[in-house]
């Protein structure tokens, strides 16, 4: 795409955001929300067609009340169950789920597993910032084994999910994980989710410098730079393309691409 | 010659050195903490140095904010951005009663309560069905998996109560009837979403088969023991509707009400049943239509408010053109988040109450029997009041003096109709499948003595034993 025919940042936000961010500042889920609305530009997502189903937490800030368009804020986990409800009733309108890690798989694990099953066509996009930051940054189901949240104080004792192969398991017919850090493989792939036929569930790899950055500042490996930019740095260079996964394996990285149903893993 | 770019960057939209993201990732060093904050406190960063910029859109594609625009110079000027699809034009659709044919054909039928209450609500309009199944409300869920394509409605069995009403209350929004049944733990679970219809006004029929409790208690066995949990349950103390039908025929021609009752008020409507009626096998007749209430949908400039302190704003759906904004937390009339203001509040919560308090007279529903001389009064509800009027009418035939009251909706809890026929009275007794859920409610409605006849056995209240006590006196075993 050239710059010149590209859709402006002013035009985005004025075609799609009601008002400016609400998030921390360097928020991974700000930079999701950069991504989503390109995205949805060019795979031309008519806003006034689409609903957007949000939960509790940071992540469910980002479409509401900032997407121009319905938009449904509901109790903590349930986003997917109210999105099911809305699409039965009318499959004719977009129906997309954006929330946190929280939210979706920690107390609303079970409406996600069984939306993957049903295969109702709706697309979920997971904000993976491994706590939960709206408050306070407690540990969450997917905070990494021995990290550090308030809740955690010594150190995380329990595994994290893995939510590819969790939603994968429980049959989902399109699933992706991409990170913040590299925007242009996170737009593709929103553009990707969203023109899928059926259920579709995207973990973004967000970051949390208020909350997760802070607790666990001895982990990011540049000291002099910015939480936020030490943070997606540290992402970018732990990230493998599930592409380049070779016979040795991903030596400990996060593997990141789509997967459709029937591959291998 | 070098291409250069116009590097923009809206210091009203940077959250400023504590990101600096564009700082860091730009190969160039274009960007700079600006020398002075902004009346914010922020301090902005700036494209210092444009001249340098290669294009390279990192700093634009990585910026939370969207702060940040890169464009070559000389360019074609965008235009401001405008939304996609202007507001369709869509009818003003006022809502109202209308009459439809049934979907049942007139006449007598032969109905358990459960399949009753499923044509009841397909009958007024109900068209997705989203539940889980417990004993004693699962034939309901069965009946509707059956017919709800028939008619063009969405069946779904969701993965617990909780998921069952929040995809109850997301049909609503998308623009039809819906409604859900369950049974005391499953009650339980929903009380997180009934919450959330009543702050957002979503109409949607709970149907509540009451089973012996507390917790899994005896699951096909009839109690009454969930009338509070249906006022109060939810957190917030808010005001509901809650019908209690006590024949298979009232499952059909209430859960009918119930439905309406949602629409006119924008509510979620409990229809407090339990085993006994839930399971019994009678005829009942269905007239040839039916009167239903279709919400208020346009115009929409406030889905969530209305000038007067007792309204009922319309509802648009979703896809109409409305963009709504619907949100559980305390919200203005656009549905605009308000979660530190203390009048916006106070204005809502007030009017959720109001909408109910005000027009209680169009929600109480009751009968009564022999009250005009009546020196005692019976006040029962459900099925206990089958064996309650078998009671009365043979103190009757006895020469007794005693009056009956039937009362057909709980909540707003009907005190006018009470305190009006226990007027004359010295005692007013109220059977019921409980500890005395009812009859403290009485109790406040009337200054003479309330007497409650408790039965938590999970059996239906034995006729004679209500009328050995309105004989002797005597309640106990």
């Amino acid at each position: 795409m050239s710059a010149s025919k590209k859709t402006s940042v002013p035009q985005l936000r004025g075609r799609y955001l009601r008002q400016a961010t609400p998030f921390c500042a360097g928020c991974g889920h700000g930079i999701f929300m950069n991504a989503f609305l390109r995205a949805a530009d060019a795979v031309k997502l008519d806003f006034g067609r689409t609903v957007f189903v949000s939960g509790i937490g940071c992540g469910a800030w980002v479409p509401s009340p900032h997407f121009l368009a319905d938009t449904l804020h509901v109790t903590h986990g349930r986003a997917i169950a109210f999105a099911t409800g809305i699409k039965l009733t009318r499959p004719d309108l977009e129906v997309v789920v954006i929330s946190g890690d929280g939210d979706l798989t920690t107390i609303g694990g079970n409406h996600l597993i069984h939306a993957a099953r049903r295969n109702v066509p709706i697309k979920v996009f997971c904000l993976n910032n491994w706590l939960f930051g709206m408050t306070g940054g407690q540990v969450s189901a997917t905070t990494p084994q021995g990290a550090i949240t308030e809740t955690t104080p010594a150190g995380n004792p329990h595994r994290s999910f893995d939510l590819v192969n969790l939603v994968r398991g429980a049959g989902a017919p399109y699933v992706a994980r991409w990170p913040v850090a590299r925007p242009q493989w996170l737009r593709r792939g929103i553009e990707t989710a969203l023109q899928e036929p059926g259920f579709a569930f995207v973990e973004v790899l967000s970051t949390c410098p208020t909350q997760y950055g802070r607790a666990n500042r001895a982990q990011w490996a540049e000291k002099q730079a910015t939480v936020p930019w030490a943070m997606l740095t540290w992402q970018e260079a732990n990230c493998i393309s599930r592409r380049k996964v070779g016979e040795e394996g991903a030596a400990g990285k996060i593997v990141v691409g789509e997967w459709r149903e029937g591959e291998d893993a | 010659m070098t291409k250069t770019y116009l590097v923009e960057l809206d210091e009203h939209l940077c959250k400023g050195q504590s990101c600096a993201i564009c700082q860091q990732t730009c190969p160039q060093g274009v960007f700079d903490v600006r020398d002075r904050p902004t009346p914010q406190g922020v301090w902005p960063l700036q494209a210092a140095r444009p001249e340098d910029c290669i294009g390279c859109l990192k700093c634009e594609l990585l910026c939370p904010e969207l702060a940040i625009s890169v464009t070559p110079a000389g360019g074609p000027v965008a235009e401001p951005g405008v939304p996609q699809a202007a507001r369709p034009a869509i009818t003003p659709d006022l809502g109202g009663w209308a009459t439809i044919p049934s979907q049942l054909s007139a006449g007598v039928h032969f109905l358990s309560g459960n399949e009753a209450c499923a044509e009841g609500a397909l009958a007024a309009g109900c068209r997705f069905y989203g539940g889980y199944p417990i004993t004693p409300s699962s034939e309901l869920m069965v009946h509707m998996a059956h017919r709800l394509p028939d008619v063009g409605g969405a069946f779904v069995q969701m993965e617990d109560e909780i998921a069952s009403l929040s995809a109850v209350i997301g049909a609503s929004w998308a623009g039809v009837k819906s409604m859900t049944a369950t049974s005391g733990p499953g009650f339980s679970l929903m009380m997180e979403s009934l919450g959330y219809a009543v702050m957002t006004e979503t109409p949607c029929v709970i149907v509540n088969m009451q089973r012996v409790g507390p917790s899994t208690g005896q699951a096909s066995r009839p109690a009454q023991g969930d009338v509070m949990q249906a006022r109060w349950g939810t957190h917030g103390g808010p005001e509901i509707i809650a019908l209690a039908p006590w024949s298979v025929q009232e499952m059909y021609d209430l859960t009918i009400r119930a439905f309406n009752l949602a629409e006119r008020f924008r509510v979620p409507v409990v229809v407090l049943a339990d085993e006994v009626v839930a399971h019994l096998n009678e005829t009942i007749t269905v007239a040839p239509t039916v009167r239903h209430f279709n919400r208020a949908r346009w115009p929409q400039d406030s889905p969530f408010g209305t000038e007067a302190d007792d309204g009922v704003p319309p509802m648009p759906a979703f896809g109409e053109g409305a963009r709504l904004l619907i949100t559980g937390s305390t919200h203005d009339a656009r549905g605009v988040r308000r979660t530190t203001d203390a009048h916006t509040q106070e204005q809502l919560v007030r009017r959720l109450a109001n909408k109910l308090l005000a027009h209680h007279q169009e929600i109480d529903d009751w009968e009564s029997h022999f009250t005009a001389d009546a020196e005692r009064l019976v006040v029962a509800y459900g099925s206990v009041a089958r064996s309650a009027l078998w009671a009365v009418q043979e103190a009757r035939r006895q020469g007794l003096r005693v009056g009956f009251l039937r009362l057909k909706s709980l909540w707003p809890f009907p005190d006018d109709v009470i305190a009006r026929h226990a007027d004359g009275c010295q005692e007013v007794m109220v059977p019921e499948m409980n500890l005395g859920q009812v009859a403290r409610e009485v109790e406040r409605c009337v200054d003479v003595s309330v007497v409650c006849l408790s039965q938590t056995d999970g059996e239906l209240i034995d006729p004679r034993r209500i009328l050995r006590y309105l004989l002797e006196g005597r309640w106990e075993r």
